[in-house]
């Protein structure tokens, strides 16, 4: 038990990381994606390419505090859904525009605040329940649109056409979160809890650490930012049907894995979950452009996922800290 | 008073009410509900997901998940597809071996990644989940198998029935689900697979072999998937690599956690599964009856997962009181 | 450029047949999605056309035929710089915004085989397989023959909102209105939303639900052999008619077995083949997409563009039956 570990060289705390991973594959990517097509390799397009899953990404970063903490959320892609069609809906109907993105981001609270009852009051694993929500949320989504699309007005829409120093505003919205959450998790005392209670939350709580506050927090946070995420979307798209993120949960969680987000929760950070978001877009619309079957896809995905987590736990089982 | 009182309490029981209830309002509401040519439907409806709940509450019971059910099933059912297209003079009894036989390897391959690397089943299979699909897209070359490729004898399985009218797919869910209760009741290795679940360390030191048993739940989970991916063949005469078993995994996953297997490990009977994917089978064939259109589907599913989940709480917290009983 | 075209040249005067001076244009076709067994037929003709003329062609499409999934393989079109994005679009309207930037990139978008009802304007063209008034009466026509123009139907569609299949249901309500079917009464439509599951419990519930039930009209490829195989497995053909719009090669069988006897639908070759065409006209100015203007198709002839910039590959819809069934092989 008491093994003595020699204190590691500052190369093999840098080198050893799975950021630096995430980092390696990322160039990696950019390589071989610029070598299966010449028309890959254009700033601009690579931008507006993100835009498309910068809502996942968005929601993906609150997803990594989530799992750092010890639970899991499948949920926020249908969150998105059911709360871009309440919002959408409510406009349709008649309510006035800041009333419906008032009730779109109340319902967006509300489902957070579901799966946290369920999870803390009642004790139950996240991922169950989460499984139980996501087919829950879609399904009302599904009653309340139909197999309608319902249209947002004209000036709402393109908010990925609104340029910040040529960056679309969707990727810009996606780096400052990250910034802001990145300083939240790595430099306050509530930061330092989310590990805490992640590494071992009876320890937490026996060290003063309200657990179940802070679970409570991430989950609310987790479901705003999903409804302003689907908010997001049904603007880029100028519509909003039941099937808006349909299977983005599988995005988020690959990009909080491919960053090196430790399973079991306790270690990850924003920095590997903001790289993974740019790897996964690199991936995809690599593949894409290079009119890929999108089968291939698919498949690259399913062994990226699993490469990702036997990478983390390996390098997590090597630099014990 | 005692056995009546243990019959009451039993989970089992209780599903078999919901059920009877869920018949007899509906017929009240829809007397067609009660006749034979209904019961046929519904009998049609579940031999699938029956024969594929057996091998997830295995790995259930096992405290492991397996979400690529579907995606097993699709690919077995394309393999199986294409030998019959492709390679149509060996005999069509082999697409059983194909398609059992690819389940079970895609299945071994799940084990080995959650044995091998002491990963979380969860997020290993939601990995295989895609790549076997994408495999079956590859595979396949994105097209599909017609109609006209399934031999008639694999879709006869189907429709012709060796007794009382009753189809062979019928008798086949039968038989895996007799099969799965003498293997959980009556064998050594069944009876460890409870005392894994239950509690991992403890079973180790008793000398259960933790590694060989989650690589054989996986492979069972696997091997059933595949024989459900020929009777997909059988049932609807074609194999899509889209289609095929997309969501399949959403069905199993709900039956088996109505049927009382616990998503903690250690928990769960041959019964009370069966009687869980009969209850949604009842639920599939209602809706349309009662023309409550399809797009309530989805959140009838999830609240029925959802109150499962909480009269699973229940059943858990009383496991915890006796755990701590025991300590004091 | 200029060593290019030279090479053209030089191809083009060595084989004689080829195409002139001219750059081959690059056509994409978007289907809804990958394995979809009716978009091999479509495709065949796109191919079989750009063998003959000067285009390039590539098919791709998404995994799954959710609203959004084709956009990314729009933007990546864009970036590739195509010159014509043929697509069966899966939404009406979440992919008005990413069709505007392919336009102002002087891309020529076109709808094949289904429209964005409503929003036209932000398509430059549509290729539909027939003229969609028709396929209606058509279709009750057909219902009508098969049980002697008396008793109970039903209809089991696609999904709730398929803007094309409540197209043809507004069609067929209109045409039963018609003396001729006074004996037939519409009893219900039902759902199926194209899935072989679904489309099932949806049409064993239609035969409990009204066990008078004579025909079933299933204008939708899954449901109608959905509907056929209910129909198998009960051995009730006798009883209940079904028809519908379903592709050859899922319903041979069911119409060599007698399950059903007729069942109609267009080519979806014919509309890969026309598109082709109509593109390379366009580009060498040999054709206009104006409303009024023709062109020639060869095996198809002339072609007009009709009222809102739509092409139909076929005036009327096809039969297939017992005699005819093998003459195709889609």
């Amino acid at each position: 038990m008491q093994e003595v570990t020699p204190a590691r060289p500052l190369w093999h705390v840098i080198l050893v990381r799975p950021e630096t991973m995430t980092f390696v594959l990322l160039i990696a990517a950019v390589v071989v994606a610029s070598q299966l097509s010449p028309y890959f390799l254009d700033i601009s397009y690579i931008l507006r390419s993100f835009t498309l899953s910068a809502e996942f990404a968005i929601v993906a970063l609150v997803l990594t505090m989530v799992i750092i903490a010890g639970e899991i959320d499948l949920s926020p892609a249908a969150n998105m859904a059911l709360s871009a069609c309440l919002f959408a809906w409510a406009q349709a109907s008649g309510i006035p525009m800041p009333v419906a993105i008032g009730i779109g981001l109340l319902a967006g609270l509300a489902m957070g605040a579901l799966n946290a009852f369920m999870v803390i009051a009642l004790q139950l694993p996240s991922i169950i329940v989460t499984i139980g929500t996501l087919t829950l949320f879609r399904g009302l989504a599904q009653i309340i649109a139909g197999d309608k699309s319902i249209r947002v007005p004209d000036w709402f829409i393109g908010i990925d056409k609104i340029l910040v120093f040529g960056i679309p505003m969707p990727v810009v919205i996606f780096v400052l979160a990250a910034f802001v959450l990145g300083l939240i998790l790595a430099g306050t005392i509530f930061g330092r809890q989310i590990y805490q209670v992640g590494t071992n939350e009876v320890a937490a709580r026996y060290a003063g650490i309200r657990t179940r506050r802070i679970k409570l927090v991430l989950f609310l946070l987790m479901g705003l930012v999903a409804a302003v995420a689907g908010m997001m979307t049904a603007s880029r798209l100028g519509s909003v049907r039941y099937d808006l993120g349909l299977g983005g949960e599988l995005q988020m969680v690959l990009m909080a894995m491919l960053g090196g987000t430790y399973i079991f929760g306790g270690r990850g950070t924003i920095l590997g979950t903001f790289l993974a978001a740019w790897l996964l877009v690199v991936v995809s619309t690599g593949m894409t452009v290079a009119n890929l079957l999108p089968a291939i896809q698919l498949t690259v995905l399913g062994v990226l996922l699993i490469v990702a987590i036997i990478a983390t736990n390996f390098i997590y089982s090597r630099t014990q800290r | 008073m005692n056995i009546v009182r243990g019959i009451l309490m039993r989970r089992e029981t209780g599903i078999a009410l919901m059920i009877l209830l869920l018949c007899l309002a509906v017929g009240l509401y829809k007397p067609q509900f009660l006749t034979m040519n209904q019961l046929r439907v519904i009998m049609l409806l579940v031999p699938l997901v029956m024969i594929v709940a057996m091998g997830q509450m295995l790995v259930l019971v096992a405290r492991h998940v397996d979400l690529s059910v579907g995606s097993m099933l699709g690919l077995s059912a394309m393999l199986t597809g294409m030998m019959f297209r492709d390679l149509p003079q060996i005999p069509w009894g082999v697409g059983f071996i194909v398609a059992i036989g690819t389940g079970a390897l895609l299945g071994l391959a799940n084990g080995a990644l959650v044995t091998i690397f002491k990963l979380p089943a969860i997020i290993v299979t939601l990995g295989t989940l895609n790549l076997y699909r994408g495999l079956t897209f590859i595979v396949s070359d994105a097209r599909q198998v017609d109609r006209q490729f399934v031999p008639s004898a694999v879709k006869a399985m189907s429709q012709t029935s060796p007794i009382f009218g009753i189809p062979w797919i019928i008798f086949m869910a039968l038989g895996v689900v007799l099969a799965t209760y003498w293997f959980t009741l009556h064998t050594r290795v069944g009876r460890q697979i409870f005392a894994l679940g239950s509690n991992p360390s403890a079973a180790a030191l008793r000398g259960v072999k933790v590694n060989q048993i989650t690589l054989l739940v996986f492979s069972i989970s696997g091997a059933l998937s595949g024989l459900a991916g020929i009777m997909y063949a059988s049932r609807w005469g074609f194999v899509n690599p889209s289609n095929t078993g997309a969501g399949f995994e959403f069905q199993v996953i709900a039956a088996v956690v109505i049927g009382g297997v616990s998503i903690n490990g250690g928990v769960g009977t041959v019964p009370g599964v069966m009687l869980g994917v009969l209850l949604l089978g009842c639920v599939a064939a209602a809706l349309p009856l009662l023309g409550i259109p399809g797009t309530a589907q989805g959140a009838i599913y999830g609240a029925i997962i959802l109150i499962a989940l909480l009269i699973d709480r229940s059943v858990r917290q009383q496991g915890i009181a006796s755990l701590k009983w025991m300590r004091a | 450029m200029l060593k290019k075209s030279l090479i053209a040249l030089a191809t083009g005067l060595a084989l004689s047949t080829g195409a002139f001076a001219q750059d081959k244009i690059d056509i994409v076709f978007i289907g809804k999605n990958t394995g979809n067994p009716y978009f091999d037929s479509l495709t065949k003709g796109f191919v079989e056309a750009c063998q003959k003329i000067a285009c390039n062609f590539e098919f791709v499409a998404p995994a799954t035929a959710e609203a959004t999934s084709q956009i990314p393989f729009i933007e990546a079109q864009i970036q590739r710089g195509v010159d014509v994005i043929a697509i069966s679009p899966n939404s009406p309207d979440a992919l008005n915004q990413v069709f505007d930037s392919a336009r102002e990139q002087g891309i020529l978008v076109m709808t094949v085989n289904g429209d964005i009802t409503g929003n036209e304007s932000h398509r430059d063209l549509t290729i539909l397989p027939t003229d969609f008034t028709k396929v209606g009466a058509d279709q009750v026509e057909m219902v009508g023959s098969l049980i002697g123009y008396e008793g109970e139907i039903a209809i089991l569609s696609a999904t709730t909102e398929a803007p094309d299949q409540n197209f043809w249901i507004e069609g067929m309500k209109e045409a039963l209105k018609d003396p001729k079917y006074s004996k037939m009464t519409l009893v219900a439509t039902v759902y199926g939303d194209d899935q072989p599951e679904k489309s099932t419990t949806e049409m064993e519930a239609l035969l409990s639900n009204y066990p008078d039930l004579k025909g079933v009209i299933a204008p939708t490829t899954v449901g109608v052999a959905a509907a056929a195989q209910v129909v198998q497995s009960r051995g009730i053909a006798e009883q209940v008619k079904v028809t519908g719009l379903g592709l050859p090669s899922e319903m041979r069988d069911f119409v060599k077995d007698g399950t059903v006897e007729a069942f109609q639908l267009w080519s979806p070759y014919n509309e890969g083949w026309l598109a082709a065409h109509f593109a390379v006209d366009l580009k060498a100015g040999k054709a206009k997409n104006e409303v009024g203007s023709t062109f020639e198709v060869p095996n198809l002839g002339t072609i007009t563009i009709n009222e809102g910039n739509s092409i139909n590959t076929q005036s009327a819809l096809t039969t297939f039956n017992a005699q005819n069934i093998d003459e195709f092989d889609f």
